[in-house]
């Protein structure tokens, strides 16, 4: 009895940890060569074809894709630092910090931009701003906001017609949420002004970029804040229907990066497989692109680009992450 | 006469230039670890100071608020440790020892006296970092509360400004020593160009040049010089000396001989006794010998020390021969013989005068000697290919297998029974052609007779 229920109680926890992934999916399944266990925050469409385009050129080579939360890409890999072999993930804080604690593997042998890379472990290889994205029926009429103040004041200007229909990532939750958040606080007081005013509108918040625009489509919310303009772009059946703002004030722009972890088995393959990633990705050479490449330097100064520092860490602090966290709850959820 | 080679131990340019050198190399070395140890120095300084300044921001940015610690650590506490080479940072912050936030495996090392910051070099997670290590009290409502934080980075940028600044100080070094090596090289031979200069002053002189040097010479170099210059003195003094002896002796033996010569001849011609007559000419003979002998042993020591000193002229050797000719047709005439000039009509040449009329004189000295009465000694001088005076006679020649040893002094030919002379005189001749760089040859002629030829190629 006693066996049956511990039993039990591994089957369900096994199910448990399988379901908790957003996705899974094995590419090349038939192959008997290297097996690469990818560990990424970006959803499989987005990704699949700079996986497929390496299969095909390196056929004995197997990937398993899992997907999950920024948040939790990191947790996962802080448990279990030796069942992934590559760490994909847009919130660059936490993979700066997982580098830094020493999860990734030096890559000498791949050549990319000094300013997209830190410790020749982790390397950049998309530029994706944060962008407002609005439904633009919802703005019929009125003039389409194209900075954060402009956005306050037509939020201010209708209340009612924006009550609970304004969206953007629960910071508490999302990894790349808690970077563009307290990226914005940095640059600007207009980030809390206008969470302050979201809250007052009754804001609803979001584990991820692609529930929010599934949310704008359908007209459940009209405006999203801080969503990744990139998702947007890659659907474009829903390109008429919503406008993708790229802030003019201040822009942040994100870069998605990679690393090969340090516990990996298959460093070789590994390695090849972030040298296809940055060879096809990140100066748009490949085809199909689903994802933005990384610009060029000049252009990455202009749109405010996050640079790969350790500075990322300040916000990861207990202590300031706390006092973050605090200042936000009070702003955004308002009774 | 060859001089001979002084005895060699080491050189004085090889000994300058290896202290030089060495010198240079060692300075090289003491420069490149001086760079290096210096550039260490400065390097852990600067990170030292960016390491302070950091942790003294975040530091700054604790506050009590509401009983509880606060630290709102600013961003550019960890941008300004940016690196090229992305070096990893470690942080923990402690109240009162209990860890808040931060690397949990970071240890808090109090500096001495408590409260003074304190730096420290160590290894976090398998890394080489620096250490800082801070700590601010904060004086709450009610209570007083100690901030520690222990600051770490990695030093991969470090090591490699410390690499390039290696690299660079090697370079520096080598160039240094190169270019001391340069200098010694250059040293060395401005040095031994004054000894240089002062050989070939030496050597350049003329062979009765026994004059003082007169050249200034550098200070170290001017004791030599006087040593050099005293034995010149003396040298010349000797020299004028023996040339002194040789003129006196030959007249000293020479009037004498010539006056007793003249008593005997006065004395023959009173005796009427055919054996007192005879012994007369017996002894005229034997003065001539002597007196012969004398002049001859007189032209060889002459001849020895000329030929240390060789004065070239230019001359011609066919008037030369002419001259010489002319002066000995009247003892030829006694004999009854007839001188004959042949070859080519103008012969120039460099070489000493008075060695050459010495030996050629001597060349047709013995012609006469042996040539029988009524024949013809022929002296041809020639200028192609080489020049040469030959000299013929109609005599019995040499006996073959004396030839090679006819030369050597005092050797008489064996046919020479009862004729007059030392043996010097082809000596003399040898002495003369190899004086000038040429030599004797000695033959017989095909139809009779000796032949000898005086090479004097140079």
């Amino acid at each position: 009895m006693r066996i049956l229920t511990t039993l039990v109680l591994i089957l369900w926890s096994a199910c448990a940890t399988a379901q908790e992934w957003e996705d899974t999916q094995v590419f090349n399944d038939a192959a008997t060569g290297p097996f690469l266990r990818i560990i990424s925050s970006t959803d499989t469409a987005l990704f699949a074809p700079l996986i497929t385009s390496f299969v095909d050129e390196n056929p004995n080579t197997r990937v398993a894709y899992f997907v999950t939360s920024t948040a939790d890409v990191d947790r996962r890999l802080r448990d279990t630092p030796d069942a992934f072999d590559i760490v994909v993930s847009s919130a660059m804080d936490l993979q700066l910090k997982l580098v830094n604690d020493g999860f990734a593997r030096q890559l000498p042998g791949i050549e990319h931009p000094d300013w997209a890379t830190w410790r020749q472990s982790l390397f950049a290889f998309t530029a994706e701003p944060a962008a407002i994205v609005i439904n633009r029926a919802a703005f019929a009429g009125a003039p389409i906001p194209a900075t954060r103040q402009e956005l306050i004041e037509a939020l201010r200007d209708r209340p009612t017609a924006f009550r609970d229909k304004v969206g953007t990532y629960d910071v508490r939750q999302s990894g790349l949420g808690y970077l563009f958040a307290t990226q914005d606080s940095r640059a600007s007081d207009t980030y809390w002004r206008l969470m302050e005013v979201m809250g007052r509108l009754g804001v609803r918040l979001y584990c991820c970029s692609g529930d929010m625009i599934d949310d704008l489509t359908t007209g459940k919310i009209a405006v999203a804040y801080n969503v990744l303009g990139s998702y947007a772009a890659a659907r474009p059946e829903v390109n008429d229907s919503l406008a993708v703002i790229l802030p003019s004030d201040f822009p942040i722009t994100m870069m998605r990066t990679a690393f090969v972890t340090a516990a990996t088995a298959e460093a070789s393959a590994a390695e090849s497989f972030i040298a296809h990633l940055l060879a096809t990705q990140a100066f748009g050479q490949g085809e199909n692109l689903l994802l933005p490449p990384l610009t060029s330097e000049d252009a990455a100064e202009d749109r405010a680009t996050i640079p790969l520092e350790p500075a990322l860490m300040t916000f990861l602090d207990a202590l300031k992450r706390r006092r973050f966290l605090a200042a936000w709850e009070d702003t955004m959820i308002q009774n | 006469m060859m001089a001979a080679s002084p005895t060699v131990s080491g050189s004085l340019r090889d000994r300058l230039m290896i202290t030089l050198i060495g010198g240079a190399a060692v300075l090289a070395l003491l420069l490149f670890f001086a760079v290096r140890s210096y550039a260490v120095q400065v390097a852990q300084q600067g990170q030292d100071s960016i390491l302070a300044a950091s942790v003294t921001a975040m530091l700054d940015a604790a506050a009590i608020r509401d009983g509880e610690v606060e630290i709102d650590i600013p961003y550019a506490a960890f941008s300004m440790l940016s690196t090229p080479s992305d070096d990893r940072v470690f942080y923990a912050i402690y109240q009162d020892g209990a860890f808040l936030s931060g690397y949990n495996d970071l240890a808090y090392e109090a500096g001495k006296p408590l409260g003074v910051r304190s730096f420290q070099s160590g290894d976090v997670r398998g890394a080489a970092v620096r250490q800082v290590n801070a700590s601010r009290t904060l004086i709450g409502a009610n209570r007083r509360t100690e901030i520690q934080i222990a600051l770490a980075q990695t030093q991969d940028a470090q090591s490699q400004t410390l690499d390039r600044i290696a690299r660079n100080a090697a370079f520096l070094g080598v160039g240094f020593f190169a270019l001391t090596g340069l200098l010694s090289l250059w040293a060395s031979s401005v040095t031994m160009g004054q000894l240089n200069r002062l050989t070939t002053s030496v050597t350049r002189r003329g062979p009765q040049d026994l004059s003082p040097f007169q050249k200034p010479v550098p200070q170290e170099m001017a004791p030599l010089v006087q040593s050099l210059n005293s034995l010149m003195g003396r040298l010349d003094q000797s020299l004028s000396q023996s040339e002194d002896f040789i003129a006196e002796a030959a007249h000293r033996v020479r009037t004498p001989l010539a006056t007793v010569r003249s008593y005997a001849e006065a004395t023959l011609q009173r005796v009427k006794r055919e054996e007192n007559r005879e012994a007369m000419r017996s002894m005229v003979r034997a003065i001539d010998e002597s007196s012969r002998a004398a002049g001859q042993l007189l032209d060889h020591a002459m001849i020895t020390f000329r030929a240390d000193h060789l004065e070239r002229e230019t001359l011609d050797l066919r008037a030369l021969v002419e001259d010489l000719v002319l002066r000995l047709t009247p003892i030829a005439d006694m004999r009854d013989l007839s001188l004959a000039v042949a070859g080519d009509a103008d012969v120039p040449f460099a070489g000493d005068a008075i060695l050459i009329q010495n030996a050629v004189r001597n060349m047709i000295d013995n012609a006469i000697k042996y040539a029988p009465p009524d024949s013809t000694v022929t002296i041809t001088v020639n200028a192609a290919p080489k020049p040469v005076i030959v000299v013929e006679d109609e005599g019995p020649g040499f006996n073959t297998d004396e030839i090679a040893t006819l030369a050597g002094r005092f050797q008489r030919g064996s046919n020479a029974a009862d004729s007059i002379g030392s043996g010097l005189g082809l000596t003399i001749a040898q002495d003369v052609a190899t004086a000038h760089g040429g030599h004797l040859h000695l033959s017989n002629r095909p139809e009779g007779g000796a032949c000898v030829s005086l090479q004097l190629s140079s």
